[in-house]
């Protein structure tokens, strides 16, 4: 923001001033005061002090309780996952099935984590391009009258609670869904992710593709509020050179707003992998590592936790909430990795 | 920073989205009839107090309709019954959080009995069953309306994979002159853990001990097949898929008008499902427990041609004794009209069955002798 500057004025000597030969006309113009600076050691003015001190500890206070949260959460989570990882009497990490409360346990979050991070990545690589192509429409393409409404209705989709979402998918999309699967199973059924045993419909493509539904709006918020505030003068000096309009978002919108477009994608990321009742209602849960999108099945570790809570004994719950846990880590991973990506690229751009 | 309208106005719809989002899940079940019995006015004695219970989603309806006649009658008492589940159930009662739990299975012996024992102190924890629901095999095959005949080793090997086409020779001989088209099964089970998934791979593992060899579970075991979430989602996966196959309380097929078959009991003979079929087979289970505790050991091993043997039963889990002398009084009564014939009488309106006359003497006595 553009802070106001000092004044100086320096022009001729108003008409009707006296000829004063020889005395320079900005002494006749009245100076603006100078700048204040707070005396740090001024006592005469301890209210104002008081102020910014009660300020400051609330702003530090709000930062460190936010802290305080994030530890108390992962230091419950992993309170309440001990018990059950050690009556778990096979590997937590490889063990594909899960019966924590059977009689020897046994659990593992193999196909939930594959599950989880698999229909993630699927939702992110359908809804990423979407996005930021309704960034681009909104932010350069759509006439001004249009734009506005347009980012709003986006906006919306947002606002939709993720069971209405479910209840879509499982109702509308899912019969609706086995055409287009049967489809890509006849013609692309040699590459192993469209091979299927003949059954389509509650499959980890359809659970993907409610997930790009839901990611889409948050994407394409973050990005075309990065769009948006590309500098005019690099717009203008593509224009100059003679860019065509897509060379133009190619070579100053984009770059400008990739960090942008991948915060945006994080975010979409996380609230794709933690989305639970839509999934649930969508997937076929089975225990299962199978990159056979089309066929039945799948699980995630939110969904898990929504199916199999109700009826969990003591060892059940703390396996979900170790479970939980594991989606902590893998969003916190994903989260650091995209800062780790955002920082190395440096060059300018809004975050 | 100037708040953009429309983020405004988008933060007021998210709000109200989040407001609209009630979680709740409808266990269907038909319209519950008022009570309109005459004898209603001996069947209920009031209280004043508060009762708070949770658990089984299977008897929530039944529940639900106990708890408005009861305030109907006496505004001074409040009762309230959450769903959640039935370990959830379990869970809270044990630690001390509510008064009485709702569970589609008795309390577990060993550490989970020793529990819900601590937590009462002076007496154990017992079970009493109240709600009776039985199970229905709903499919989906087009031209055929009426009732298959399937027979527990039948279910059994569709159920777990080894017929695989409604025209399978194993069908066919048991359904003379239906015409059963070459289809694909597609079998539904549950998602989530249940009291009807362990009630009917109880009732494979005990008729059909040959084909079945998943053992008993509330968490489905089997390969293959489809995952739905809530007898809701199984039900509507049989109606919209061609060839689909599942089971589910009875009130969900009756609702979305599925047919269900007619199982087969130890005997190999054909029982259909109707309410009295179902009640027969309750009047035969086993009381092995003593001392107020109801515990229901199914006799799977009945021949009797006119007992329908796939159902489940709700239990109440409560104290015998050790229950807060403010809440003894309303507990006692309200489990009493839930118990009395006026209340089981309800449960035909909510798809569930009542109990049968024995058991029902036997469960007004437990209740009466809470301490």
């Amino acid at each position: 923001m553009d802070e106001p500057e000092p004044t100086t004025v320096s022009m001729a000597p108003p008409a009707n001033a006296p000829e004063t030969g020889g005395v320079h006309a900005s002494s006749l113009v009245a100076q603006p005061p100078a700048p204040r600076m707070l005396p740090s050691g001024d006592l005469s003015r301890p209210a104002r002090r008081r102020g910014d001190a009660i300020f400051r500890m609330l702003a530090q206070g709000s930062g460190a309780l936010l802290l305080v949260i994030m530890a108390a959460i992962a230091v419950f989570l992993v309170l309440q996952a001990i018990p059950a990882l050690k009556a778990d009497t096979t590997s937590f990490l490889t063990t594909l099935g899960w019966a924590p409360d059977a009689t020897p346990s046994s659990f593992g979050i193999a196909s939930l984590a594959f599950g989880s991070v698999l229909t993630s990545l699927l939702a992110l690589l359908i809804s990423v391009p979407v996005a930021v192509g309704v960034a681009l429409a909104t932010s350069h393409y759509a006439p001004r009258w249009l734009a506005r409404p347009l980012a709003y209705v986006v906006d919306l989709l947002a606002a939709v609670p993720s069971v209405v979402f479910g209840l879509w998918g499982l109702m509308y999309l899912v019969p609706i869904i086995i055409g287009p699967s049967s489809f890509l199973n006849h013609y692309l059924g040699f590459i192993p992710l469209f091979a299927s045993n003949g059954t389509y419909g509650k499959s980890i493509f359809a659970a993907s593709l409610v997930l790009a539904v839901m990611a889409i709006p948050i994407v394409a918020a973050i990005s075309r509020e990065v769009f948006i505030r590309t500098p005019r003068d690099q717009i203008e000096a593509a224009w100059a050179i003679g860019a065509t309009k897509w060379e133009m978002i190619r070579t100053a919108v984009l770059p400008y707003g990739r960090s942008g477009v991948i915060s945006g994608t994080v975010l979409g990321f996380g609230r794709a992998v933690g989305e639970t009742i839509a999934v649930a209602l969508v997937l076929s849960a089975n225990y299962e590592i199978s990159f056979h999108i089309l066929e039945p099945g799948g699980n995630t570790i939110a969904a898990n936790i929504a199916n199999r809570y109700g009826e969990a004994a003591a060892v059940g719950r703390g396996a979900l909430i170790a479970s939980g846990l594991v989606l902590f880590i893998i969003t916190l991973v994903v989260n650091f990795g995209a800062r780790a990506i955002v920082g190395r690229s440096g060059r300018g751009g809004a975050s | 920073m100037k708040l953009p309208r429309h983020r405004a106005v988008l933060g007021l719809l998210a709000g109200s989205g989040l407001l609209i989002t009630a979680c709740g899940s409808d266990t269907g079940g038909g319209v519950g009839s008022p009570s309109t019995n005459p004898g209603g006015a001996v069947a209920i004695t009031c209280s004043s107090g508060s009762l708070t219970a949770a658990g089984s989603t299977a008897q929530q309806n039944a529940v639900a309709q106990w708890i408005k006649d009861y305030l109907n009658k006496c505004s001074a008492a409040n009762i309230n019954y959450g769903g959640g589940g039935s370990g959830q159930g379990v869970q809270q009662f044990t630690d001390g959080k509510i008064d009485f739990a709702g569970s589609d299975f008795p309390l577990a012996a060993g550490t989970e009995q020793q529990a819900a024992d601590a937590r009462c102190k002076t007496g154990p924890a017992v079970n009493i069953p109240m709600v009776g629901g039985p199970i229905a095999i709903g499919y989906n095959v087009p031209g055929v309306t009426k009732a298959l005949n399937l027979s527990s080793s039948n279910l059994a090997k569709i159920f777990s994979g080894k017929i695989t086409n409604w025209n399978d020779a194993a069908i066919a001989q048991d359904n003379p002159g239906t015409q059963l088209p070459s289809l694909g099964i597609q079998t539904f089970h549950r998602s989530d853990g249940s009291g009807t998934t362990y009630n009917f791979t109880n009732y494979l593992s005990n008729d059909a001990k040959a084909d079945w060899t998943f053992g008993t579970n509330k968490n489905w075991a089997a390969p293959g097949g489809q995952g739905a979430k809530g007898s809701q989602g199984v039900a509507q996966g049989v109606k919209s898929t061609s060839g689909g196959i599942g089971y589910f309380e009875l009130s969900f097929a009756t609702q979305s008008q599925i047919p269900y078959a007619a199982v087969g009991n130890a005997e190999g003979k054909f029982v259909p499902l109707t309410q009295d079929n179902a009640v027969n087979f309750l009047s035969k289970a086993n009381v092995p427990g003593t001392g107020g505790d109801l515990k229901l050991q199914f006799d799977y091993a009945t021949t009797d041609a006119t007992a329908y043997p796939n159902l489940l039963v709700t239990y109440e889990i409560v104290c015998s004794k050790g229950n807060a002398p403010d809440k003894l009084p309303l507990l006692k009564n309200f489990l009493g009209y839930a118990a009395s014939p006026a209340g089981q009488q309800e449960l035909t309106g909510q798809g569930s069955i009542p109990l049968p006359d024995n058991l029902q003497n036997q469960v007004r006595q437990a209740v009466g002798s809470l301490g």
